[in-house]
Protein backbone atom coordinates (compact mmCIF):
# COMPACT_ATOMS: atom_id res chain seq x y z
CA UNK A 1 0.00 0.00 0.00
CA UNK A 2 1.02 3.59 -0.72
CA UNK A 3 0.11 6.21 0.91
CA UNK A 4 0.07 10.27 0.89
CA UNK A 5 -0.91 12.88 3.31
CA UNK A 6 -1.08 16.35 2.66
CA UNK A 7 1.15 16.78 0.01
CA UNK A 8 1.84 20.06 -1.22
CA UNK A 9 4.68 21.29 -4.40
CA UNK A 10 5.55 24.50 -5.53
CA UNK A 11 7.39 25.31 -8.15
CA UNK A 12 8.84 29.11 -7.50
CA UNK A 13 5.42 30.50 -7.21
CA UNK A 14 3.35 27.81 -9.20
CA UNK A 15 2.06 25.51 -6.82
CA UNK A 16 1.17 22.27 -8.78
CA UNK A 17 0.21 19.96 -5.85
CA UNK A 18 -2.08 21.35 -3.13
CA UNK A 19 -2.84 18.95 0.01
CA UNK A 20 -3.25 15.66 -2.03
CA UNK A 21 -3.94 13.13 0.74
CA UNK A 22 -5.10 9.72 -1.06
CA UNK A 23 -4.24 5.73 -0.34
CA UNK A 24 -3.14 3.38 -3.53
CA UNK A 25 -4.01 -0.16 -2.40
CA UNK A 26 -2.35 -3.35 -2.47
CA UNK A 27 -3.47 -5.73 -5.64
CA UNK A 28 -5.44 -2.59 -7.12
CA UNK A 29 -5.04 -0.89 -10.24
CA UNK A 30 -4.74 2.82 -8.77
CA UNK A 31 -5.79 5.32 -11.75
CA UNK A 32 -4.56 9.07 -11.45
CA UNK A 33 -6.33 10.94 -13.97
CA UNK A 34 -6.74 14.10 -14.79
CA UNK A 35 -6.29 16.92 -17.34
CA UNK A 36 -3.07 18.32 -18.98
CA UNK A 37 -1.60 20.67 -16.29
CA UNK A 38 -3.79 19.02 -13.28
CA UNK A 39 -0.34 18.08 -11.53
CA UNK A 40 -0.28 13.84 -12.08
CA UNK A 41 2.91 13.79 -13.61
CA UNK A 42 4.45 15.60 -10.91
CA UNK A 43 2.34 13.92 -8.12
CA UNK A 44 3.83 10.44 -9.79
CA UNK A 45 7.03 11.48 -9.30
CA UNK A 46 6.54 12.51 -5.99
CA UNK A 47 5.30 9.91 -5.46
CA UNK A 48 8.56 7.58 -6.35
CA UNK A 49 10.95 10.20 -5.57
CA UNK A 50 11.99 11.56 -8.32
CA UNK A 51 10.82 15.19 -7.49
CA UNK A 52 10.35 15.87 -3.26
CA UNK A 53 7.33 17.93 -2.18
CA UNK A 54 7.53 21.19 -0.74
CA UNK A 55 5.66 19.32 2.47
CA UNK A 56 3.33 16.50 3.30
CA UNK A 57 4.23 12.77 3.53
CA UNK A 58 4.60 9.70 0.91
CA UNK A 59 4.19 6.46 3.39
CA UNK A 60 5.58 2.81 1.42
CA UNK A 61 3.42 0.69 3.98
CA UNK A 62 5.11 1.59 7.31
CA UNK A 63 8.09 3.04 5.87
CA UNK A 64 8.02 7.32 5.58
CA UNK A 65 9.34 7.50 2.01
CA UNK A 66 10.33 11.53 2.40
CA UNK A 67 12.15 10.79 5.06
CA UNK A 68 14.48 8.53 3.94
CA UNK A 69 18.50 9.34 3.64
CA UNK A 70 20.11 8.21 0.10
CA UNK A 71 20.99 4.45 0.77
CA UNK A 72 17.52 3.84 2.62
CA UNK A 73 15.98 5.53 -0.49
CA UNK A 74 17.84 3.10 -2.83
CA UNK A 75 16.68 0.21 -0.94
CA UNK A 76 13.08 1.16 -0.97
CA UNK A 77 13.11 2.36 -4.82
CA UNK A 78 14.68 -2.03 -5.40
CA UNK A 79 11.37 -2.55 -4.76
CA UNK A 80 9.47 -0.48 -7.31
CA UNK A 81 9.16 -0.99 -10.60
CA UNK A 82 7.97 1.92 -13.30
CA UNK A 83 6.82 2.20 -16.81
CA UNK A 84 7.78 5.48 -18.44
CA UNK A 85 5.57 7.63 -21.23
CA UNK A 86 8.73 6.87 -23.90
CA UNK A 87 9.26 3.56 -22.04
CA UNK A 88 13.16 4.84 -21.12
CA UNK A 89 14.61 1.87 -22.42
CA UNK A 90 18.68 2.04 -22.81
CA UNK A 91 19.52 2.57 -26.68
CA UNK A 92 22.64 0.96 -26.02
CA UNK A 93 21.48 -2.33 -25.23
CA UNK A 94 19.45 -4.79 -26.33
CA UNK A 95 16.19 -5.90 -25.31
CA UNK A 96 17.56 -8.91 -22.93
CA UNK A 97 20.18 -6.40 -21.89
CA UNK A 98 17.69 -4.31 -20.85
CA UNK A 99 15.26 -6.58 -18.98
CA UNK A 100 18.53 -8.00 -17.21
CA UNK A 101 19.82 -4.69 -16.33
CA UNK A 102 18.26 -4.13 -13.04
CA UNK A 103 19.58 -8.08 -11.87
CA UNK A 104 22.78 -7.34 -13.52
CA UNK A 105 23.08 -4.30 -10.81
CA UNK A 106 21.96 -5.58 -7.81
CA UNK A 107 21.26 -9.23 -7.82
CA UNK A 108 23.67 -11.97 -7.40
CA UNK A 109 22.63 -14.41 -9.58
CA UNK A 110 24.19 -16.75 -12.02
CA UNK A 111 23.30 -16.44 -15.70
CA UNK A 112 21.11 -19.63 -16.36
CA UNK A 113 19.32 -17.74 -13.42
CA UNK A 114 18.88 -13.95 -15.38
CA UNK A 115 18.69 -15.22 -18.59
CA UNK A 116 15.19 -17.54 -17.18
CA UNK A 117 13.68 -14.85 -15.65
CA UNK A 118 14.58 -12.56 -18.59
CA UNK A 119 12.85 -15.37 -20.89
CA UNK A 120 9.60 -15.34 -18.54
CA UNK A 121 9.38 -11.72 -18.71
CA UNK A 122 9.55 -11.10 -22.21
CA UNK A 123 6.48 -14.21 -21.89
CA UNK A 124 4.34 -12.88 -19.78
CA UNK A 125 4.52 -9.31 -21.80
CA UNK A 126 3.97 -11.82 -24.81
CA UNK A 127 7.36 -11.03 -26.62
CA UNK A 128 9.36 -14.04 -26.80
CA UNK A 129 11.65 -14.08 -29.15
CA UNK A 130 12.97 -10.55 -29.42
CA UNK A 131 15.66 -10.76 -27.07
CA UNK A 132 18.73 -9.69 -29.35
CA UNK A 133 16.66 -6.58 -31.23
CA UNK A 134 17.14 -3.14 -30.14
CA UNK A 135 14.95 -0.76 -28.92
CA UNK A 136 15.54 1.23 -32.04
CA UNK A 137 14.01 -2.09 -34.04
CA UNK A 138 11.04 -2.25 -32.46
CA UNK A 139 7.61 -0.89 -32.58
CA UNK A 140 6.13 1.71 -29.64
CA UNK A 141 3.72 -0.83 -27.99
CA UNK A 142 6.84 -3.38 -28.03
CA UNK A 143 8.68 -0.98 -26.19
CA UNK A 144 5.82 -0.28 -23.34
CA UNK A 145 5.81 -4.20 -23.21
CA UNK A 146 9.85 -4.25 -22.84
CA UNK A 147 9.66 -1.61 -20.52
CA UNK A 148 6.90 -3.71 -18.42
CA UNK A 149 9.28 -6.37 -19.00
CA UNK A 150 12.23 -4.43 -17.16
CA UNK A 151 9.75 -2.77 -14.96
CA UNK A 152 8.50 -6.53 -13.08
CA UNK A 153 12.01 -8.21 -13.04
CA UNK A 154 12.74 -7.50 -9.80
CA UNK A 155 9.35 -8.72 -8.64
CA UNK A 156 8.51 -5.47 -7.20
CA UNK A 157 5.94 -4.75 -4.64
CA UNK A 158 4.68 -1.41 -6.10
CA UNK A 159 4.29 -0.86 -9.93
CA UNK A 160 4.11 3.21 -11.29
CA UNK A 161 3.25 3.78 -14.62
CA UNK A 162 2.60 6.87 -16.80
CA UNK A 163 0.41 7.36 -19.48
CA UNK A 164 0.82 2.89 -20.23
CA UNK A 165 -1.08 3.69 -23.33
CA UNK A 166 -0.10 7.63 -25.24
CA UNK A 167 1.03 6.79 -28.49
CA UNK A 168 -0.37 3.32 -29.00
CA UNK A 169 -3.15 2.24 -31.01
CA UNK A 170 -6.25 1.56 -29.29
CA UNK A 171 -5.85 -2.92 -29.30
CA UNK A 172 -2.69 -2.65 -28.31
CA UNK A 173 -3.41 -0.17 -25.58
CA UNK A 174 -6.08 -2.63 -24.09
CA UNK A 175 -3.11 -5.34 -24.61
CA UNK A 176 -1.28 -2.93 -22.18
CA UNK A 177 -4.39 -2.58 -19.91
CA UNK A 178 -4.77 -6.13 -19.81
CA UNK A 179 -1.27 -6.39 -18.76
CA UNK A 180 -0.80 -4.35 -15.95
CA UNK A 181 -3.89 -5.83 -14.40
CA UNK A 182 -2.90 -9.23 -14.98
CA UNK A 183 0.49 -8.80 -13.46
CA UNK A 184 -1.35 -6.60 -10.36
CA UNK A 185 -3.53 -9.73 -9.50
CA UNK A 186 -0.67 -11.97 -10.07
CA UNK A 187 2.07 -11.05 -8.08
CA UNK A 188 -0.48 -8.48 -5.74
CA UNK A 189 1.34 -5.31 -6.42
CA UNK A 190 0.41 -1.79 -5.34
CA UNK A 191 -0.65 -0.42 -9.33
CA UNK A 192 -0.52 3.05 -9.50
CA UNK A 193 -1.13 4.36 -13.19
CA UNK A 194 -1.33 8.31 -14.36
CA UNK A 195 -3.32 8.17 -17.28
CA UNK A 196 -6.07 10.09 -19.21
CA UNK A 197 -6.86 6.82 -21.63
CA UNK A 198 -10.80 6.51 -21.22
CA UNK A 199 -10.22 3.28 -22.30
CA UNK A 200 -8.13 2.57 -19.47
CA UNK A 201 -10.19 4.40 -16.99
CA UNK A 202 -13.27 2.24 -17.84
CA UNK A 203 -11.42 -0.55 -18.20
CA UNK A 204 -9.01 -1.25 -15.40
CA UNK A 205 -10.11 1.81 -12.97
CA UNK A 206 -10.26 -0.13 -9.63
CA UNK A 207 -9.68 3.07 -7.19
CA UNK A 208 -9.65 6.43 -9.14
CA UNK A 209 -8.48 9.63 -8.10
CA UNK A 210 -9.57 12.46 -10.48
CA UNK A 211 -7.16 15.49 -9.99
CA UNK A 212 -8.27 19.35 -10.95
CA UNK A 213 -6.17 22.01 -10.36
CA UNK A 214 -3.61 20.19 -7.84
CA UNK A 215 -6.10 18.97 -5.78
CA UNK A 216 -8.24 15.41 -5.62
CA UNK A 217 -12.11 16.48 -7.35
CA UNK A 218 -12.88 13.29 -7.29
CA UNK A 219 -12.25 9.46 -6.21
CA UNK A 220 -14.08 6.48 -6.56
CA UNK A 221 -13.75 3.29 -8.74
CA UNK A 222 -15.31 2.92 -12.60
CA UNK A 223 -18.64 1.46 -11.21
CA UNK A 224 -19.40 4.66 -9.76
CA UNK A 225 -18.68 6.69 -12.71
CA UNK A 226 -21.67 6.53 -14.80
CA UNK A 227 -23.58 7.57 -11.57
CA UNK A 228 -21.62 10.25 -10.01
CA UNK A 229 -22.93 13.89 -10.11
CA UNK A 230 -19.26 15.53 -9.69
CA UNK A 231 -19.59 17.77 -13.13
CA UNK A 232 -15.28 17.51 -13.17
CA UNK A 233 -15.42 14.16 -13.33
CA UNK A 234 -18.49 14.08 -16.44
CA UNK A 235 -17.03 16.22 -18.39
CA UNK A 236 -13.64 14.65 -18.02
CA UNK A 237 -14.96 11.44 -19.03
CA UNK A 238 -17.11 12.25 -21.17
CA UNK A 239 -15.09 15.04 -23.34
CA UNK A 240 -16.07 13.90 -26.27
CA UNK A 241 -19.75 14.24 -28.01
CA UNK A 242 -19.19 10.77 -29.36
CA UNK A 243 -19.21 9.60 -25.96
CA UNK A 244 -21.50 11.90 -24.39
CA UNK A 245 -24.20 11.12 -27.01
CA UNK A 246 -23.45 7.30 -26.13
CA UNK A 247 -24.00 7.53 -22.40
CA UNK A 248 -27.30 9.10 -22.85
CA UNK A 249 -28.09 6.49 -25.66
CA UNK A 250 -27.18 3.65 -23.31
CA UNK A 251 -28.39 5.00 -19.77
CA UNK A 252 -30.90 8.12 -20.72
CA UNK A 253 -28.95 10.91 -18.69
CA UNK B 1 26.45 34.53 -16.63
CA UNK B 2 29.51 34.93 -13.84
CA UNK B 3 26.98 35.40 -11.25
CA UNK B 4 25.64 31.91 -11.55
CA UNK B 5 29.25 30.56 -11.56
CA UNK B 6 29.62 29.68 -7.79
CA UNK B 7 26.07 28.19 -7.94
CA UNK B 8 27.84 25.67 -11.06
CA UNK B 9 30.86 25.01 -9.37
CA UNK B 10 28.65 23.77 -6.21
CA UNK B 11 26.73 21.53 -8.19
CA UNK B 12 29.49 20.62 -10.17
CA UNK B 13 31.28 19.50 -7.02
CA UNK B 14 28.34 17.92 -5.84
CA UNK B 15 28.26 15.69 -8.74
CA UNK B 16 31.74 14.58 -8.39
CA UNK B 17 30.66 13.54 -4.74
CA UNK B 18 27.96 11.35 -6.08
CA UNK B 19 30.18 10.09 -8.95
CA UNK B 20 32.89 8.98 -6.97
CA UNK B 21 31.41 6.72 -4.46
CA UNK B 22 31.20 3.04 -4.12
CA UNK B 23 30.05 1.37 -6.71
CA UNK B 24 27.20 -0.92 -7.05
CA UNK B 25 28.71 -3.61 -8.93
CA UNK B 26 31.79 -3.38 -10.02
CA UNK B 27 31.44 -5.58 -13.12
CA UNK B 28 29.05 -3.47 -14.62
CA UNK B 29 30.98 0.03 -13.99
CA UNK B 30 34.12 -2.03 -15.57
CA UNK B 31 32.04 -3.07 -18.62
CA UNK B 32 30.98 0.46 -18.82
CA UNK B 33 34.39 1.66 -18.71
CA UNK B 34 35.87 -0.67 -21.10
CA UNK B 35 32.86 0.67 -23.78
CA UNK B 36 33.48 4.31 -22.97
CA UNK B 37 37.73 3.91 -23.10
CA UNK B 38 36.95 1.88 -26.52
CA UNK B 39 34.74 4.87 -27.73
CA UNK B 40 37.16 7.28 -26.80
CA UNK B 41 40.24 5.55 -27.57
CA UNK B 42 39.39 4.25 -31.35
CA UNK B 43 37.20 6.66 -31.67
CA UNK B 44 39.36 9.14 -31.62
CA UNK B 45 42.29 7.81 -33.05
CA UNK B 46 42.02 9.03 -36.94
CA UNK B 47 41.62 12.71 -35.85
CA UNK B 48 44.12 12.54 -33.19
CA UNK B 49 46.97 11.13 -35.52
CA UNK B 50 45.53 13.32 -38.49
CA UNK B 51 46.26 16.49 -36.12
CA UNK B 52 49.28 15.55 -34.99
CA UNK B 53 51.11 14.71 -37.85
CA UNK B 54 50.31 18.08 -39.48
CA UNK B 55 51.02 20.28 -36.20
CA UNK B 56 54.43 18.28 -36.29
CA UNK B 57 54.71 19.25 -39.67
CA UNK B 58 54.37 22.38 -39.60
CA UNK B 59 56.32 23.27 -36.97
CA UNK B 60 59.57 21.13 -38.31
CA UNK B 61 58.21 23.89 -41.58
CA UNK B 62 57.79 26.89 -39.86
CA UNK B 63 61.09 26.23 -37.96
CA UNK B 64 63.38 25.41 -41.26
CA UNK B 65 62.06 28.65 -42.10
CA UNK B 66 62.82 30.90 -39.16
CA UNK B 67 66.13 29.44 -38.90
CA UNK B 68 67.43 29.61 -42.30
CA UNK B 69 70.22 31.71 -42.91
CA UNK B 70 70.87 32.31 -38.77
CA UNK B 71 73.25 31.18 -36.71
CA UNK B 72 71.62 28.62 -34.86
CA UNK B 73 72.75 25.06 -36.00
CA UNK B 74 69.87 23.72 -37.99
CA UNK B 75 69.82 20.44 -35.95
CA UNK B 76 67.71 22.40 -33.17
CA UNK B 77 64.43 21.91 -35.60
CA UNK B 78 64.65 18.29 -34.26
CA UNK B 79 65.09 19.38 -30.52
CA UNK B 80 62.23 22.63 -30.92
CA UNK B 81 59.67 19.92 -32.83
CA UNK B 82 59.97 16.96 -30.09
CA UNK B 83 60.12 19.27 -27.15
CA UNK B 84 56.85 21.77 -28.48
CA UNK B 85 55.30 18.18 -29.16
CA UNK B 86 55.92 16.55 -26.05
CA UNK B 87 56.07 19.37 -23.45
CA UNK B 88 52.71 21.38 -25.27
CA UNK B 89 50.85 20.88 -28.61
CA UNK B 90 50.19 17.35 -27.86
CA UNK B 91 48.88 17.50 -24.49
CA UNK B 92 46.93 21.17 -25.25
CA UNK B 93 45.74 20.43 -28.75
CA UNK B 94 44.74 16.51 -28.34
CA UNK B 95 42.66 17.79 -25.19
CA UNK B 96 41.23 20.65 -27.26
CA UNK B 97 40.51 18.45 -30.03
CA UNK B 98 39.16 15.68 -27.99
CA UNK B 99 36.86 18.36 -25.96
CA UNK B 100 34.95 18.59 -29.30
CA UNK B 101 35.00 15.48 -30.03
CA UNK B 102 34.67 13.26 -26.73
CA UNK B 103 33.37 15.62 -24.68
CA UNK B 104 30.35 17.22 -26.85
CA UNK B 105 29.67 13.47 -27.09
CA UNK B 106 29.36 12.65 -23.79
CA UNK B 107 27.19 15.76 -23.08
CA UNK B 108 25.13 14.85 -25.73
CA UNK B 109 24.55 10.91 -24.54
CA UNK B 110 24.04 11.25 -21.35
CA UNK B 111 21.57 14.91 -21.77
CA UNK B 112 19.72 12.29 -24.05
CA UNK B 113 19.13 10.09 -21.57
CA UNK B 114 18.25 12.91 -19.20
CA UNK B 115 15.89 13.83 -21.55
CA UNK B 116 14.41 10.67 -22.55
CA UNK B 117 14.12 9.26 -18.89
CA UNK B 118 16.42 7.11 -18.80
CA UNK B 119 18.20 8.63 -15.87
CA UNK B 120 15.21 8.69 -14.27
CA UNK B 121 14.27 4.85 -14.79
CA UNK B 122 17.41 4.14 -13.27
CA UNK B 123 17.27 6.18 -10.36
CA UNK B 124 14.54 4.24 -9.53
CA UNK B 125 15.62 1.19 -10.07
CA UNK B 126 18.04 2.76 -7.23
CA UNK B 127 21.38 3.20 -8.84
CA UNK B 128 23.68 5.72 -8.15
CA UNK B 129 23.16 7.58 -11.57
CA UNK B 130 26.02 10.10 -10.93
CA UNK B 131 28.62 6.94 -10.16
CA UNK B 132 27.17 5.56 -13.16
CA UNK B 133 27.66 7.91 -15.89
CA UNK B 134 30.56 9.67 -14.37
CA UNK B 135 32.59 7.59 -12.97
CA UNK B 136 33.38 5.16 -15.90
CA UNK B 137 33.83 8.11 -18.57
CA UNK B 138 36.35 9.73 -16.37
CA UNK B 139 38.16 6.72 -15.56
CA UNK B 140 37.79 5.92 -19.17
CA UNK B 141 39.81 9.31 -19.80
CA UNK B 142 41.75 8.81 -17.34
CA UNK B 143 43.13 6.08 -19.00
CA UNK B 144 43.06 6.46 -22.52
CA UNK B 145 43.39 10.08 -23.46
CA UNK B 146 47.38 9.96 -21.98
CA UNK B 147 47.83 7.31 -24.11
CA UNK B 148 46.49 9.47 -27.03
CA UNK B 149 48.33 12.04 -26.23
CA UNK B 150 51.90 9.64 -26.12
CA UNK B 151 51.10 8.88 -29.73
CA UNK B 152 49.82 12.13 -30.50
CA UNK B 153 54.01 13.04 -29.82
CA UNK B 154 55.49 10.34 -31.69
CA UNK B 155 53.22 10.95 -34.55
CA UNK B 156 54.24 14.77 -34.57
CA UNK B 157 57.69 13.87 -33.92
CA UNK B 158 57.43 11.93 -37.24
CA UNK B 159 55.19 14.57 -39.00
CA UNK B 160 57.91 16.90 -38.05
CA UNK B 161 60.84 14.59 -39.91
CA UNK B 162 58.05 14.00 -43.02
CA UNK B 163 57.98 17.34 -43.85
CA UNK B 164 61.92 17.86 -43.22
CA UNK B 165 63.43 15.68 -44.40
CA UNK B 166 61.61 14.05 -47.21
CA UNK B 167 61.42 17.53 -49.61
CA UNK B 168 65.37 17.77 -48.35
CA UNK B 169 65.30 20.85 -46.40
CA UNK B 170 67.20 18.99 -43.04
CA UNK B 171 69.36 15.66 -43.21
CA UNK B 172 68.65 12.94 -41.37
CA UNK B 173 71.30 13.08 -39.27
CA UNK B 174 70.10 16.44 -38.41
CA UNK B 175 66.48 15.73 -37.46
CA UNK B 176 67.65 12.21 -35.76
CA UNK B 177 70.75 14.88 -33.54
CA UNK B 178 68.08 17.29 -33.25
CA UNK B 179 66.01 14.78 -31.01
CA UNK B 180 68.36 13.41 -29.05
CA UNK B 181 69.72 17.46 -27.59
CA UNK B 182 68.92 18.38 -24.51
CA UNK B 183 66.83 15.13 -23.41
CA UNK B 184 64.84 16.00 -20.40
CA UNK B 185 63.03 13.00 -18.76
CA UNK B 186 60.82 15.75 -16.72
CA UNK B 187 59.26 16.87 -19.97
CA UNK B 188 57.73 13.57 -19.96
CA UNK B 189 56.65 13.56 -17.05
CA UNK B 190 55.15 17.42 -17.66
CA UNK B 191 53.30 15.53 -20.91
CA UNK B 192 51.56 12.79 -18.59
CA UNK B 193 50.34 15.55 -15.73
CA UNK B 194 48.94 17.73 -17.84
CA UNK B 195 47.07 15.02 -19.92
CA UNK B 196 45.75 13.87 -16.93
CA UNK B 197 44.68 17.16 -15.72
CA UNK B 198 43.41 18.43 -19.23
CA UNK B 199 41.26 14.41 -19.18
CA UNK B 200 39.43 15.03 -15.80
CA UNK B 201 38.53 18.71 -16.81
CA UNK B 202 37.17 17.93 -20.43
CA UNK B 203 35.81 14.47 -19.07
CA UNK B 204 33.61 15.85 -15.94
CA UNK B 205 32.67 19.01 -17.13
CA UNK B 206 30.99 17.17 -20.25
CA UNK B 207 29.38 14.58 -17.97
CA UNK B 208 27.89 17.89 -15.97
CA UNK B 209 26.58 19.58 -18.78
CA UNK B 210 24.49 16.53 -19.78
CA UNK B 211 23.71 15.09 -16.31
CA UNK B 212 21.92 18.56 -15.88
CA UNK B 213 20.36 19.53 -19.21
CA UNK B 214 16.92 20.89 -19.41
CA UNK B 215 14.87 19.37 -21.44
CA UNK B 216 14.15 19.99 -25.69
CA UNK B 217 16.46 19.56 -28.46
CA UNK B 218 17.59 23.68 -28.10
CA UNK B 219 18.82 22.91 -24.98
CA UNK B 220 20.62 19.25 -25.16
CA UNK B 221 22.39 21.40 -28.35
CA UNK B 222 23.35 24.03 -26.04
CA UNK B 223 24.92 22.35 -23.28
CA UNK B 224 27.05 20.36 -25.42
CA UNK B 225 28.46 23.81 -27.35
CA UNK B 226 29.19 24.97 -23.77
CA UNK B 227 30.40 21.77 -22.84
CA UNK B 228 33.03 22.06 -24.92
CA UNK B 229 33.66 25.81 -24.30
CA UNK B 230 33.72 25.67 -20.86
CA UNK B 231 36.24 22.31 -21.22
CA UNK B 232 38.41 24.69 -23.65
CA UNK B 233 38.43 27.17 -21.21
CA UNK B 234 39.69 25.48 -17.89
CA UNK B 235 41.94 23.27 -20.33
CA UNK B 236 43.79 26.63 -21.25
CA UNK B 237 43.32 27.93 -17.72
CA UNK B 238 44.68 24.98 -16.23
CA UNK B 239 47.66 24.64 -19.24
CA UNK B 240 48.67 28.26 -17.75
CA UNK B 241 48.40 27.21 -14.19
CA UNK B 242 50.30 23.73 -14.77
CA UNK B 243 53.21 25.63 -16.97
CA UNK B 244 53.75 28.18 -13.56
CA UNK B 245 53.78 25.64 -11.30
CA UNK B 246 55.23 22.80 -13.30
CA UNK B 247 58.57 25.14 -14.36
CA UNK B 248 59.44 26.94 -11.29
CA UNK B 249 62.30 26.40 -9.70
Amino acid sequence: MVRIEDIYKSFGDTEVLKGISLTFEKGKTNLIIGRSGAGKTVLLKTLVGLIMPTSGTVWYDDTNFTQLDKKSLREVRMNIGMLFQGSALFDSMNVEENIRFPMDMFKKMTPGEKQKRVDYCLEVVGLEGVNKKYPSEISGGMKKRVGIARAIVLDPDYLFCDEPNSGLDPKTSLLVDELILEITRNNNTTTIINTHDMNSVMGIGENIALLHQGKVAWQGDKDHIIDSDNELLQSFIFASPFLRELKEKAYGH
Amino acid sequence: MLWRLPYHFGRYLMMLWQAFSVPENYRMYWKETVRQMYDIGIGSLVIVALISVFIGAVSGLQFVYQLDGQLIPMYYIGYIVRDLAIIELSPTFTNLVLSGKVGSNMTSEIGGMRQKEHIDAMEIMGLNTAAYLVLPRTIAALAVIPLLVAVSAILAIAGGYVATVLPGELSHTDYVRGLRTFYNPYNIQMMFVKSYVFAFILSTVSCYQGYYVKSGSVNLGKASTQAVVYSNILILLADYLLVVLLTSD
